[in-house]
Formats: C-alpha cells, structure tokens, sequence
C-alpha cells in the first residue's frame, strides 16, 4: 500500500500549513482566525502521522491524539471568548480593535 | 538525629507560614503570633543544637542530601542541606535575630486585620533565607535566592491599598529581578562549564584549573551583578530605601537578617571562585567603596527617620563588599553579624519610637525625646554607638577595625602589571567611617536631645522592649569575640568560621588601629557642634514648619555624657565656628558655582542626550508592541523565514 | 501515486483555500468540513485508520459543531458580510500572501533533501493504545489536565453576569 511518500504527505502538510497562515494574516475576524488555526494544526498532525507511519511508531499517532485534544481546547475558549465580545456589545469581530484589554 | 534537626529548621518555618497563610481568618491574633513565634523559635533552638553538634563532631561540616532533583547525561542536580561553619553562622544569625524581631512584631502589629498575612509572610521569609544559606546546590538555593524576593515583595506592599507602598514594592522587585537574570546566566554558564551546581564539586573543579578563565571570570561577574542586586549595591541602590514601606519589623528583618545579607553570603560562599578571578574581587571592592561612601552621604542630608537607617545599611553593605573584595570573606562575615545586631536594634528602636511619636517619622519635628523614653533612648544609642563604631565599648568597632586593616594591608589586581595599593580604599573608607558617625549622631541629637517637639504618648510593651534589650547587649558585646592584635590575641570568630585558613596577622602599626577608634568620635564631636548644642550652628530647616517653640530645661544629661562634649561647647563660647565660617563660606561658595558650572555643562547635556536616545527607542519599541494578534503573528511567521533561510544558506 | 490519494489531497488544500477567502462564516465552516474529510481520507491511506477516524468524529464532527453554534448563536447578517468584503481587498491580501508563500517556498526548499521512500506500515488503534497507556500514560494525564482547564475556563468565560447588556 504505498499510496503516499513521506515526502509527498509533508508537501501537503506544507501547502495546508501555509494556506492556514495566510488566513491568519489576512482575515481580521476572529472566527476566520479560529478556523485557520485548526488547519495550521492539522497540517502539524498530518507531519506527525505521516512520521509515524514512515518508522512504524505508534508515537506519531499519539501525538495525533495531542494535537486534537489541544485543538478542541484552543476552539472551545476561543469561541466562549468570542461570545463574551459580542455579548459585551461589540459589533465586529474585529482582532485588531481588541488591543485596548478592555471588555 | 543531626540530619532530622537541620531539616527541620527549614521546615517547621515553611509548615507556619502554610499554616498561616491557610487560616484565612479563622486564628485568633494571639495564636497567630504564637504560631509563628514558636515556629521561629523551635528554629532557633534546633540550629543552636546544631551548633553543639558541629562543635563537638570532629568533622567540619554536616551534609544531608533529600533526592534527586534532575539529571541528565551531563548534568545533574539535587536538593541537599549543607551545614559548616559558615552556614551554621548564618542560619544562627536568621533564626536568633529573626526570632526577635517575630516577638518584637507579636505586638507591633496587633491588631492589624492582615495578622495572619503578615506572619504568614515573614515565616517564610525567614524559610526560604534558611534555604537559601543551607543548600549545597547552587540551584536548590536559587529558589530561596527567589523566594526571598517574593517575600520581600509581600511585606513591602504589605498595606496594599496605599498606591505608594505598591510602588515601592514593584520597584525592588523589579530591580533584584534584573539581578536574578544575571545571576542565572551566571549559574547557567558555570553549569555547563562545570556540569554540576553542587558547591563542593564545584570549588574542587576550580581549585583543579578544570573551568577556563575567561568562562570563570564571566560566570562570576554575572553573579556578582546577581549578588550587588540583592545586596543593593551602587548602580542598584536605589530600591532599599524605598523598602521602608513595609512595616517597620519588616524592614528589620530585610535589613538585617535576611534578603540583603543574601549575596555577602553567597560570595563568601563561593569565595573560591571569586579568589580564582582577581579582576572580579577588584570590581567588587571598588562598587563596595563607591557605595560605602555615596549612600553614606545620602544618609547625612535625610530627614525621614527609617530612610536615614537605610541609607545606612546600604553603606555598611558596601563596606562587607569591600572586605569581599580583600578576598577576606570571614571579615565581611564578621560585619555581617555585628551589622545585624545593630541594624536590627536600630530598626526596633525606630518602630517603637514612631509609635510612641503618633507615626511621626520627620526628625527635625522629634526632639527631646530622651526624657519621655530613657529606654528606648538608651537602646538607640548602643545601636548607633556600634554602627558608628566608637572603640572598644561596641561590636560595629571591633568588625569595622577588621575591615579597614585587612584592606590596608590588602592590594587589588587590575592589569598583570598593575596592582592597586589598599591604601587608596582605607582613605575611602575611613572618611565612610566618618560620615557614618556624623550622620548617626545628627540623628540621635536631632531625635532625643533639644527641645520636643512631639506630643507622645503611651507606653512601649514589655514584648516589644525585651527584643531591644537583648539586641542592645549584643550590639555591644557581641564582637568581643575577635579583636585586633595589639588590644588582644582573640580570634574566636575567624577561627571558628575558618579553622584551617587563620586571618594573615599583619604587624600593622600601631596608629591605624588609633586612627580607626579616632575618626568615630570626631564625627560625634563634629555632629555635637552642629546640631547638638543649645543654639545649633546649623539650622536646618524641614519642610513643614516648625511647630511653636516652647521654653525648655537644657539637656544636661547630653552635656554631661562625655568629658570630651565639653570642648565643643567652651569652643562655641568663643564664636569659634561663625569666625570660621567667614573664609569657609567664600570657598564653599566658590565651588559651589564651579559644581554649578560643571553640571550644567557636562551632566545636563549627557542625561538630555540619553533621555532623548531612550524615548526614541522606547517609541520604536512601543510601536512593535500595538496589540494586534495579527501583527505578532506577522513577526513570529517573518522571524521563521529568516532563520529558514539562514539554515538553508548556511 | 494513488489517484484517490491525489484527490482527497487536492480537495483538502483547495478547501482550506475556499476557507480563507469565504465572506459568510457558515460557508467556511462547510468548507472546512470538507477539507477535514479529505484529510481523514489521505491518514488512513497513510496506514492510520485509528487517527481518521477521529479526525472524523471529532474534528468534523465534534469541533465543527461548535463552529456552528457559535455562529448561530452570533446572528451575522449582511452588514457583516460586506464588512468582510471591505476587509478582504486586495491591498490587504498582498504582504501576508508573500510572507506565508516565503515560507511555503523555504519549507518546501527544504524538503527537496528528503528521500521518496513509500510507505507501507499501517498502524492498527491496538499498538496506539498501548503506547497510550504504556510510556505515554502522564501524557494522558496532562491532556486531560488540559481539557479540564480548557472546561473550565469557557465556562468561566461564556457564563452570562448579571447587569450585563
């Protein structure tokens, strides 16, 4: 079953991670930034999968396990802190005007 | 027995504070101040134990050694207790004097509603400094290093609502926090040269030559920032006087027993290292000499009471650098001890006194209160007759003396082929002496001579007076134990911390030893002309004015105290100063202008230069600091590619 | 190459793409399921059924569902999607898009090192469990310190205070 390379899955993995980088950079609403964050994470799972299959170790899926564990910790409190600045009468979702560490 | 008992004197402090930091109200004042008196005193009592021990063992020093910290292939690190003379010197010190001065705050601060904070604090403040002076690793004692500070920052806020008090407290915090990082690149440094923190090991890598200088003379001037830091030395000085926020038993116990004594002990503790750095110890006794000097100027024109005994451990704290820098650490050692005895007593004797005076701290407005206090009068002026140093009667004298023969007869090591003559420093530190017993003095006549000024009142608790009793008596007779060679041949303390290395007996002459007794008085006598007789030559003149004057009794008691007061006065019946003054004021004025001149020229344009470069940096700063996640993560993804590119060219 | 694997791999970049530049949050939520869904089939033709699986259920199922909650619960309308319009012009697009293909170009640089060997283990959820529990176990434990944590804190977060508007 060699469908894929590693080389070819960290192309891919390289290719996702950079497309989540650009959104990170570009899109100033933070539900745009939450969702690119996931891909960048999962491009960083996919590396590690990839990796433990390459030398037959379970680790890399372990650390799979990790990643989604982290990731749904990162959009839960991302998205409870979403909801908190609109229920505090924000109008935009917009990450640069929240410098000011006010509510 | 001896294992159980040296680990016990850390915890049974650590167990109190948790204890009281637990209590969250539920303890009543006076078992709070039991608990943490009898925390401290079971301390006490087990590290005097301990001294027994030792002294009877044939074997110079105790090591415990608890687990494992880390390791790895090349490193490795554990927490461990190490007791030898040094340390035993220095935990007897903590525990005794912090004992005191925990008995002397049972009643200070009754009745405030953060009791159990305050102790809880101060509990393990004293902890973490008997951590600290115990480990025999380098990094086990960087948590008391630490801890210290933390507490240090506690008790400085410690009445949080005041924003002044939270300054102050920010403010030493952040400038021994700049020392931490030094002194942790420093402990990095030699870890990795060393491969271990553990000092034994350690010293025996450097007496082996295993480390390379240049590494050596790196690592140590890093911890000697560290140490300066702490020990708020000259380009950090400035956050001990504002310490005196805290409450005043607070600042007894930073000033004398823990935190500031901290880095005297860790170099005399790594004294090996610094020896084999001969540049080191140069830089050390000049910022100690620097130091000595400057703040004891700034403790002459004080008017605030707890500020002026500040000044005055930050002088007496350069003079124990100096003694470091002579490669001498049991002198500074010896200072250490007597300067905690007085420092301690002095300290008290303020609190109790701004109690007494309605939480006045201003001297110009005290006076005459040698009347209403004899005791506390009496007690003050053993402190301060032992900071200043009068011979043979007091402690300060006998450490004092040590010092400024041991840097006579010492030279410091600049370049291969230029050594510094110690003469240069005892001058320097001669005229510290000087001023110390002028600005001493200024303050006991400005506070208990003259006419009062204050409306006191109440009475100092017996809790409060027998700590300043027993202070007083060490503060007098507790540097008995090693005096210099031409008095007599005693050398309990240097021969105790030290048995295998006795001090060099140097033949010196006999007039230094006259000089060093001398310079004292005359500064008392010089204070007695200015502000201590009826109609003082100086006037000095506080901010607030002067309560209206009221028609006194002399002090007869002040006029009577020495034979030798008397020539001042029969001097002043002749007008003696006011002719001298005519010549002294056209020369004073004169340099006063030059000063003026010079300043203007050379200090304004340097500090508007700088100001301006930092306000030009700041903003450049300022503007990569905005706020915007976005922009971050610009510079994490910018940063990334350029140092991609850097792996890939290279 | 597997023309399955070139094609769940092609629609996983393009989706993530479709991601970025979507102006109505719930089209970039559906698209970023897709793109999920591509991913969980190119790891269990990488030989991990176990992790595609998960991926499935939890990030496509799980994670997405909030995304949709959120997005319900925050009730966008046009406005917000010509402000996103606004916000997505060119201008803006420019410095970012350089810098992220910077990096992509440096990675990809790289890995032109690396060798092509293909891949022919497959890892069952018998062997991940045992790591799991076996040398991993106070990984285990920390992430689910982590999850508590993360409880913790939305709810703190997300809780409604009183005298609020």
């Amino acid at each position: 079953m060699t469908v894929f390379s590693l080389n070819e899955t960290l192309l891919l993995a390289v290719l996702l991670f950079v497309v989540g980088l650009a959104g990170i950079l570009v899109r100033r609403n933070l539900l745009f930034m939450l969702m690119s964050l996931d891909i960048m994470l999962n491009a960083a799972a996919l590396v590690f999968v990839a990796a433990g299959a390459k030398w037959h170790d379970a680790s890399g899926q372990v650390m799979f396990l990790m990643i989604l564990a982290l990731a749904a910790v990162e959009t839960a409190v991302g998205l409870a802190v979403i909801l908190r600045l609109h229920a505090s009468g924000r109008p935009t979702l917009d990450a640069d005007s929240g410098n000011l560490l006010r509510g | 027995m001896a294992e159980i008992l040296l680990s016990l004197v850390v915890v049974i402090p650590l167990a109190a504070s948790v204890i009281l930091f637990l209590s969250a109200g539920r303890l009543s004042g006076f078992l709070i101040g039991a608990i943490a008196c009898g925390a401290i005193s079971l301390s006490a009592i087990f590290s005097a134990i301990l001294a027994g021990l030792l002294h009877s063992q044939l074997s110079p020093s105790l090591h415990v050694f608890f687990w494992e910290w880390m390791r790895t292939a090349d490193f490795s690190t554990g927490i461990g207790f190490t007791l030898d003379p040094l340390s035993l010197v220095m935990i007897l010190i903590v525990t005794w004097v912090g004992l005191l001065i925990h008995l002397y705050a049972t009643r200070y601060m009754a009745g405030d509603p953060g009791l159990a904070r305050f102790f809880g604090c101060m509990t393990l403040f004293v902890a973490s400094m008997l951590l600290l002076v115990l480990s025999s690793d380098l990094l086990c004692m960087f948590i008391g290093w630490e801890g210290v500070g933390l507490c240090s920052y506690l008790l400085i806020g410690f009445w949080y609502t005041e924003p002044a008090n939270l300054a102050a407290a920010r403010k030493a915090f952040i400038i021994t926090r700049v020392g931490d990082a030094a002194m942790l690149c420093g402990l990095l440094l030699l870890a990795t040269e060393a491969s271990s923190l553990q000092v034994d090991t350690l010293l025996q890598t450097v007496t082996a030559a295993k480390i390379s200088q240049s590494a050596l003379t790196f690592s140590t001037l890093l911890i000697l920032v560290g140490t300066l830091a702490k020990s708020a030395q000259l380009p950090f000085q400035s956050w001990l006087p504002d310490a005196m926020a805290g409450p005043t038993p607070t600042s007894a116990l930073i000033h004398a027993a823990t935190m500031v004594t901290a880095g005297i002990y860790l170099i005399a503790r790594l004294h090996v290292l610094f020896t084999a750095t001969p540049l080191v110890l140069t830089i050390m006794a000049v910022v100690g000499t620097l130091t000595l000097f400057l703040a004891a100027c700034n403790a002459l024109v004080q008017s605030d009471l707890k500020r002026i005994l500040a000044w005055s451990t930050v002088s007496q704290l350069g003079y124990m650098f100096l003694a470091l820098g002579t490669g001498l650490w049991q002198v500074a050692l010896f200072h250490l001890m007597t300067h905690a005895f007085f420092k301690a007593l002095l300290f008290l004797c303020a609190g109790a006194i701004i109690t007494r005076v309605h939480h006045e701290q201003d001297i110009f407005r005290m006076g005459g209160l040698f009347r209403t206090m004899p005791g506390i009068a009496l007690a003050f002026l053993a402190g301060a007759t032992s900071l200043a140093g009068f011979p043979l009667l007091t402690a300060g004298f006998y450490s004092k003396e040590l010092i400024l023969s041991s840097v006579w007869n010492a030279s410091f090591f600049l370049a291969p082929d230029l050594i510094l003559s110690g003469h240069v420093f005892w001058v320097v530190a001669l005229a510290g002496a000087f001023l110390t017993s002028l600005y001493i003095s200024r303050c006991f006549l400005l506070v208990f001579m003259g006419k009062a000024k204050t409306h006191e009142s109440g009475q100092t608790p017996l809790l409060m007076a027998i700590p300043l009793g027993c202070l007083s008596f060490l503060a007098l007779f507790g540097g008995m134990m090693e005096m210099p060679d031409a008095l007599a041949h005693v050398h309990l303390f240097t021969e105790m911390v030290d048995p295998a290395h006795a001090l060099p007996s140097a033949d010196e002459p006999l007039w230094l030893l006259l000089v060093g007794g001398g310079i004292p008085v005359l500064g008392a006598l010089l204070a007695w002309i200015f502000w201590g007789q009826r109609n003082p030559v100086l006037h000095e003149t506080s901010d607030e004015p002067a309560p209206p004057q009221t028609s006194q009794p002399v002090p007869i008691l002040a006029a009577c105290l020495l034979p030798l007061f008397r020539i001042p006065s029969w001097l002043g019946r002749y007008d003696f100063p006011a002719r001298l003054s005519k010549g002294v004021s056209i020369l004073i004025n004169g340099m006063n202008t030059f000063a003026l001149q010079f300043r203007a020229c050379i200090f304004m344009n340097v500090s508007h230069q700088t100001l301006m470069t930092l306000r030009q940096g700041n903003l450049l700063m300022a503007y990569t600091q905005n706020g915007r996640v976005r922009w971050y993560a610009a510079w994490i993804a910018g940063g990334l590619c350029a140092s991609l590119a850097l792996a890939g060219l290279t | 190459m597997h023309i399955l694997a070139l094609t769940s791999a092609c629609i996983s970049i393009l989706g993530a793409f479709m991601v970025i530049t979507r102006r109505v949050a719930v089209h970039a939520v559906l698209y970023l399921v897709v793109t999920l869904l591509a991913l969980a089939c190119v790891l269990a033709l990488l030989g991990a059924p176990f992790a595609a699986a998960l991926e499935v259920i939890i990030y496509a199922g799980a994670i997405m569902v909030l995304f949709v909650f959120v997005i319900m619960m925050l009730n966008l309308g046009k406005p917000d999607r010509d402000r996103e319009t606004e916000w997505l012009r060119p201008r803006a697009w420019v410095g970012p898009a350089a810098l992220a293909s910077i990096l992509g170009m440096e990675l990809l640089f790289g890995l032109r090192t690396l060798s092509g060997t293909g891949i022919t283990f497959q890892i069952t959820p018998r062997e991940v469990g045992l790591s799991l529990f076996g040398p991993y176990v106070l990984m285990v434990e920390l992430a689910s310190f982590l999850l508590l944590t993360g409880l913790v804190t939305a709810f703190h977060i997300g809780r409604h205070w009183p005298g609020e508007h």
